[in-house]
Formats: C-alpha cells, sequence, structure tokens
C-alpha cells in the first residue's frame, strides 16, 4: 500500500484504507482469522510490515485475546474476523467486553453489498446480531465512508465507557475505490460527547459528607482501572489524605495496592468478612467506578442499610439503577478524583484521623475472624494454597494475571495480592468460561518479555485449548495454570447448596492428560500432585521458555469461601469455620432455591 | 414479569417493585440513519420496557434528524432507567421525558393527538346512523361507496377509542391508527 495513495490522489481501495486506518490509530496487532469476504483484507495485511497480524484458531479466541491485550496496555485491542460464522463467532467476546467496558474493535467482512439480504454464503445480518452487544456498530456501504467509520469506531470504544464496537465491511467496499481521510481531518459525527468533568458543586458536597463521616468506605471498581493510571494514582492519594478504609470489586483489583495498609481486600459474594461488614454497617460510601452489580450488594433491601451514598461513574445509566444513591457524580473516574483531591487538601481539620479510630477497631475486629482460613493438608494440594505459593513465587516478577471462571477465578482474586492496575484480566460480568487463556495470549503479545499467567480451572480451560497452538506459533510463552479438581468446582457447589448435592453433569469423567495435552501442542507439560513438590514445579514453569500447561492436582471437594449465600445480606456470610455440612445445608431456605 | 411474582431469597435478588406505575410520553431525537429504530425498540425489548404507542418520522430534513415519539409504562425508576439508557444509544441526540417536562412547564400534560383511519361497511339504518357520529366526532369522510365509509379521525387516544367503539355495531371492517405525536405546550421547544 505504501506509495499507492500519493500516485492516485489519495485513493485507495477499501482493504487499503483498513489498513491505513488502522495504523492512524495506533494499531500495532490484530487478532483475527481469515475467510472469504475479508480476502482483500488479508491481501493487504500480506503486503505490509506495520501491523502484526496473530493468527487465532477461534473467532471467539481473537476477541479474549484483545480484550485481555486491551486490559493489559490501555489501549483497544482489535479482532478481524470473516462474515458469517467469523462474526457470530465474535459475539461471546463482544458482550463481554460491553459487560466488563472493554476498548474492543472489531472488524468483520460482509458478503459483497448486493447480495446482503439473498441469504448469500457465508452471510449473516451481522449489525443486527451484534447491535446489542456493541457500544455502537456500522455497515459501510459506501466506501468512501470508510476510513472515518473507523476513525469514529476507535473514538467511541474508547472514549467515555469503554466498550466494544463493530465495523461490518461488505467485500465489495473491500474492493472498490475511494478517499482516504486521516483521523485529525474526520469529524466527529452526531451528539456523542461523553462528559468527563465533574459537577463542582456536588463534588465538594460529597467532599464535605466524607469529612463528616465516622464509619466510611470506599468502593471502587473497574473504572478507577479503565481511566488509566493516574486514577489508581490518585485513589492510593485520597485514601492516603483520608483514611478511609478501601475494598473493591473484582475488576477494580489493583487500583489500591493489596498490601496497602487501608486495604479489605475484595467484597461481594466471595469477598472478605471485613469488607462486606464494613460495607454493611457504614455510615457514608464512596462508590468509584463500580456499579453496584448483584454480585457485590447481596439483597437489595439489606445492602448497606443505614450509609450515604456517594457514586462517581462516567455512565449516567449507572447511576440509581440498582441502589439510590445520595450524591451521584457524572464524569471520568481520574477528573473527579482530581478535584477530590485538591478540594480535600484545602479544607482544614483533615490531618486529624482520631473520629475514624472505633470504626477501624471494629474493622481489625472484623479482620481477626481470618475469613479466607482453609485447612491446610500436607498430602493434596489446597487449591488456596496453590496459589498462595504461585503468589509467593512471581510477586516480585513483572507479572500479569488472567483467570478461567468459577471457583479458582475467587481463589485467585482472594490470594493473589494485585500492586498495580492493568495487571488483572478477568472476566467479571458475563463470566465466561475460556476467557483466561486467550485473553493471557493477548496479554503476552503485548508484554512479550513478561511472565503472564492464566489461572485456570479444568474445566474453563477446555472451552478455548485451540488457542495454546497460537501461542506457541508467536512464541508467547504463556503459563496455564490448571487448578484442577475434575469438576466444575463452582456448579458443584451451588448444586451442593441448592439442590441436595445432587451434582448432575458438574463431574468430568474422561479428563484429558494436560501433560500429553501440551507435548502435543508442542508446548511444555508440567503435573503436581504433592504440596511438597509445588515450589519447584512453578519455578519449573517460570524458567521454561515456552507456553506451558501446568496440571495441578489440587482437592477435588474444596469450596470457596467466605460466601454470601442465597437471599443473604453482607452480614450474613458463610464462613470457613462455620461452613460445617450443617452450617452449609441450613444456610439457604427453600425459597433460595427457586431462583438461582 | 414472571419474576416479581416470585418470593425473595434468591441469588438474584429479586424485589417487588413497590412503586406505582406511570404512563409517560418520551421524545427521542435521533439521527436518521440505518438501524437507529431497530437500536431504540431492541432497547425496550431487550431491558424488558413497554411500549404503549410508537411514532417515528423524519422532522429536520437538512438536519437527519427524526423523532420518535414513544409511549412507555413503568415505575418512575423504570421511567428514569429508560431516559438514561436511551441517551446512551450514540445516535440519540436527546430524550425528552415530556410528562414530566409538562409538569414542569405548569401543565398537566402533553399535548398528544393521534390519527385514525377506520373503514365501515354496511347499509341503510346502520350507514345513515354511522354518518351521523362521525360527524358529532368531526371525523371526515375520505373514501366511500354505496356500501361503505373510510372515516379519518383526529384526536386524543380516548377520543379515537370512543368512537371505535361506537363504531363496531355499525359495521366497523378495520382501523389503521398512528400511534402518537406528542408537543409540549408553550413556546419552548424540546
Amino acid at each position: 500500500m505504501t506509495g499507492k495513495d500519493t500516485q492516485n490522489d489519495g485513493k485507495m481501495t477499501g482493504a487499503e484504507i483498513v489498513l491505513r486506518a488502522l495504523k492512524d490509530n495506533g494499531v500495532e496487532h490484530v487478532f483475527g482469522y481469515p475467510g472469504g469476504a475479508v480476502l482483500p483484507i488479508y491481501d493487504e495485511i500480506f503486503q505490509q510490515d506495520d501491523i502484526q497480524h496473530i493468527l487465532v484458531r477461534h473467532e471467539q479466541g481473537a476477541g479474549h485475546a484483545a480484550e485481555g491485550y486491551a486490559r493489559a496496555t490501555g489501549k483497544p485491542g482489535v479482532m478481524l474476523v470473516t462474515s458469517g460464522p467469523g462474526a457470530t463467532n465474535a459475539v461471546t467476546p463482544l458482550q463481554d467486553a460491553l459487560m466488563d467496558s472493554i476498548p474492543l474493535v472489531c472488524l468483520s467482512g460482509q458478503v459483497p453489498t448486493t447480495l446482503i439480504g439473498s441469504d448469500a454464503f457465508q452471510e449473516c445480518d451481522t449489525v443486527g446480531i451484534t447491535r446489542p452487544c456493541t457500544k455502537h456498530n456500522w455497515l459501510v456501504k459506501d466506501v468512501n465512508d470508510l476510513a472515518a467509520t473507523i476513525h469514529e469506531a476507535f473514538r467511541i470504544a474508547t472514549t467515555g465507557r469503554p466498550g466494544p464496537v463493530v465495523v461490518d465491511i461488505p467485500k465489495d467496499v473491500q474492493f472498490a475505490t475511494g478517499t482516504y481521510v486521516p483521523p485529525a481531518a474526520t469529524q466527529p459525527k452526531g451528539n456523542y460527547k461523553p462528559k468527563m468533568q465533574g459537577d463542582l458543586d456536588r463534588i465538594r458536597a460529597a467532599v464535605e459528607l466524607m469529612a463528616s463521616a465516622r464509619r466510611p468506605i470506599i468502593y471502587s471498581g473497574g473504572g478507577v482501572v479503565n481511566s488509566g493510571p493516574e486514577a489508581s494514582q490518585l485513589l492510593r492519594e485520597l485514601v492516603e489524605l483520608t483514611g478511609f478504609p478501601i475494598t473493591s470489586t473484582l475488576m477494580g483489583l489493583g487500583s489500591y495496592p493489596a498490601s496497602g495498609k487501608n486495604w479489605l481486600g475484595m467484597l461481594g459474594m466471595h469477598g472478605t468478612y471485613e469488607a462486606n461488614m464494613a460495607m454493611h454497617d457504614c455510615d457514608v460510601m464512596v462508590c468509584i467506578g463500580a456499579r453496584f452489580d448483584d454480585r457485590i450488594t447481596g439483597r437489595l433491601n439489606a445492602f448497606s442499610p443505614n450509609s450515604k451514598k456517594i457514586h462517581i461513574d462516567i455512565d449516567p445509566s449507572s447511576i440509581n439503577k440498582n441502589v439510590r444513591v445520595d450524591i451521584p457524580i457524572l464524569g471520568d473516574v481520574g477528573r473527579v478524583l482530581e478535584d477530590m483531591v485538591r478540594l480535600w487538601r484545602a479544607s482544614a481539620n483533615k490531618t486529624d484521623k482520631s473520629h475514624l479510630k472505633d470504626w477501624w477497631e471494629d474493622i481489625t475486629r472484623w479482620r481477626a475472624r481470618n475469613s479466607l482460613a482453609y485447612r491446610p493438608n500436607d498430602d493434596v494440594i489446597m487449591p488456596q494454597y496453590a496459589i498462595q505459593r504461585l503468589y509467593e513465587k512471581t510477586k516480585h516478577l513483572d507479572t500479569y494475571i488472567t483467570t478461567e471462571v468459577g471457583q479458582h477465578q475467587m481463589w485467585a482474586a482472594q490470594f493473589y495480592g494485585f500492586e498495580k492496575p492493568n495487571r488483572w484480566m478477568t472476566s467479571g460480568g458475563l463470566g465466561t468460561m475460556g476467557y483466561g487463556l486467550p485473553a493471557a495470549l493477548g496479554a503476552q503479545i503485548a508484554h512479550p518479555e513478561s511472565l503472564v499467567i492464566d489461572i485456570a480451572g479444568d474445566a474453563s480451560v477446555q472451552m478455548t485449548m485451540q488457542e495454546m497452538s497460537c501461542a506457541v506459533q508467536y512464541n508467547a510463552p504463556i503459563k496455564i495454570f490448571i487448578l484442577n479438581n475434575q469438576y466444575m468446582g463452582m456448579v458443584r457447589q451451588w448444586q451442593q447448596l441448592l439442590h441436595g448435592n445432587r451434582l448432575s453433569n458438574s463431574y468430568t469423567e474422561a479428563m484429558p492428560d494436560f501433560v500429553l495435552m501440551a507435548q502435543a501442542f508442542g508446548a511444555h507439560g508440567i503435573r503436581c500432585e504433592k504440596p511438597g513438590d509445588l515450589d519447584d514445579a512453578i519455578q519449573e514453569m517460570i524458567d521454561v521458555k515456552k507456553p506451558v500447561l501446568f496440571d495441578c492436582r489440587v482437592a477435588n471437594l474444596a469450596n470457596c469461601f467466605p460466601m454470601i449465600p442465597s437471599g443473604k445480606a453482607h452480614n450474613e456470610m458463610l464462613l470457613p469455620d462455620e461452613a460445617t455440612d450443617e452450617a452449609v445445608a441450613n444456610a439457604i431456605d427453600a425459597k433460595g432455591r427457586q431462583l438461582v | 414479569m414472571n419474576a416479581q411474582l416470585q418470593p425473595t431469597g434468591s441469588a438474584y435478588f429479586i424485589e417487588k417493585e413497590r412503586q406505582a406505575v406511570e404512563n409517560h410520553t418520551l421524545s427521542v431525537l435521533v439521527s436518521n440513519e440505518p438501524g437507529v429504530l431497530a437500536r431504540v425498540i431492541g432497547l425496550f425489548s431487550g431491558r424488558g420496557y413497554n411500549i404503549e404507542s410508537l411514532t417515528v418520522s423524519e422532522t429536520e430534513h437538512e438536519a437527519h434528524l427524526s423523532r420518535i415519539t414513544i409511549v412507555t409504562r413503568g415505575t418512575p425508576h423504570v421511567l428514569e432507567q429508560i431516559k438514561a439508557q436511551l441517551e446512551r444509544i450514540v445516535p440519540v441526540h436527546r430524550v425528552v421525558d415530556l410528562t414530566v417536562r409538562a409538569v414542569e412547564l405548569g401543565s398537566d400534560r402533553p399535548v398528544e393527538r393521534e390519527l385514525a383511519l377506520i373503514k365501515v361497511a354496511g347499509s341503510g339504518e346502520a350507514r345513515v346512523e354511522a354518518l351521523r357520529l362521525a360527524e358529532a366526532f368531526r371525523a371526515k369522510v375520505i373514501d366511500a361507496t354505496v356500501g361503505h365509509f373510510i372515516f379519518e379521525i383526529t384526536g386524543k387516544p380516548s377520543k379515537i377509542d370512543q368512537f371505535i367503539a361506537i363504531m363496531k355495531p355499525m359495521g366497523l371492517i378495520e382501523v389503521c391508527r398512528t400511534g402518537i405525536a406528542a408537543l409540549n405546550r408553550g413556546p419552548q421547544g424540546m
């Protein structure tokens, strides 16, 4: 493509425009899979060196890899798929990115415009199918709209509340010749203007309320990570200045360091006792970039009943959606925190934190319950122990962690301490099993020298296992650390709690041999069965300069506690030492079984 | 809405709605581009909101703007969510809850009108009576043979409901209604 445009007065083919637009939007990597309707674009990819294409084994893998890439870099992830099945396979990562607010740009091929609507080979209504699972999407019917549409797609994916977008490009548009316009020369269309700056009067009111608090708590979420590293820095500053305790959602881990002295651990269904009790008993709650998800609140009418609530969010529809708040502040977390920190510093009397002493005493008492405790075992590896050892062996390294979905995900969130934002990638909102392996691949492509580990479960990892082949192809030395208990652990845990221990279809009777599987892929396989061997095996995993499947055989029937059981409030948690068989059986009344 | 009939006490913490349900008329200004109506109504079906009436047409040709008027039903909390969710759609320029705005402007409710075409077939006494009633309702005859009339009637939805009910025994054949068009009173625009 180089040179051609100058010869032809800025005229290029649609496929050339795609490549140029990607380059001009700062794209270095594209995750994709070719097919009939995107061949012209693949032909252009072949003829250039600026953008590296990563060939996945399934379009879902491309999407999650792009999500992992986005989360690990703060840049948008880009995926490229063909029409029909290529586009439908992209739906899961698109919805995943929508729920977790990940900037993801998906380019899809489409049958030629003249064939749209004729049930042509590999045709589907991509724009129709992806409408509810994207922030916005486009079908480009005129090659002269293509450049502007792609620029607009990047702008919408990355600004405001980030999210996924789809640009559907018919094959004849890829072949047609048109004019390229650079991003700077493109006028943003329509009325899309996210509100970045928070209302200063509201922020002032919030600071006053926070200053008057006796039992305050900060509840932060993924919005802090999305807002950028400065937002995390400001959050740390605010915690330091105010002396408030802080908890975070699953998506927000790392924005405040797990080693910080005000850290209470994650909150919610599998959050710590101290975090949930503090949420329940607080008098002022400062929600920063989180959305009062049902995994966080527990029973809504018992959620933090006596607190005044401040909510900072960039998305107006997140405010007052599930929980009524007293001071809503619409704006970018980073900008609002900047004002908040400045106003807090400007007001007097803030150095003395003695009025919080009683509150911290309460918290210390709750902490003493040690809600993450588990019974150690010398013969079998406890899953919690495996994560603790993994953490100890990797915490000094430049590490990125991804997960699949289930018990292992919650244990990872509970036992792996995150010190920085953008180091933790997990499917929070949609709960997509199979997310972690391709997400690790994406993070590794972005950070080739770093240690990228997917903490996986044996069931989840089999959903996108084929991407090991991709990791081998690109020498992406991802480490897949499988907590293998032969069950879909979280499904089994709920069956035990809610369905009379009838373990319907949650046991995997034919488990593949992961070590042989690794060898078949050309990766490295490790199996570990004894707690005493674990440290050496983890060291081997770190040292091998290849993708690794680590089959960590853990206690089969371990369950994930603490847990807010069905229909209960934050102060009615199941704790591990209380979770005897009897307590577990009685924890959920008959009504609770109906709607889980 | 089966879920609301279930008792609380589940991992999905469903509570009975305690607020009263209200009818509101929303005016939604959108870019006139392909798929924009699908985005708006897809939001309603996807999130379980109700549409009682829907009217859409291009209103500003030069600016490529269309105006969608939606009558929806929900609790004040749901209505607030509907407005916020609509505003999130990229080609949506503005959303005004005309019912809320009417109260702010000091009137009871927005001006709401609907047009209907009503076909009535019959002869003899019924035919004469149909024509007489149509005059009383200020409905116009826009097509007729010796065996039928098509009436055009404009007015509040309640007036049209009433006219249709009266026409039933007169030989009502079919009805076509436009859905509600609405503006607020006074000199200000939305």
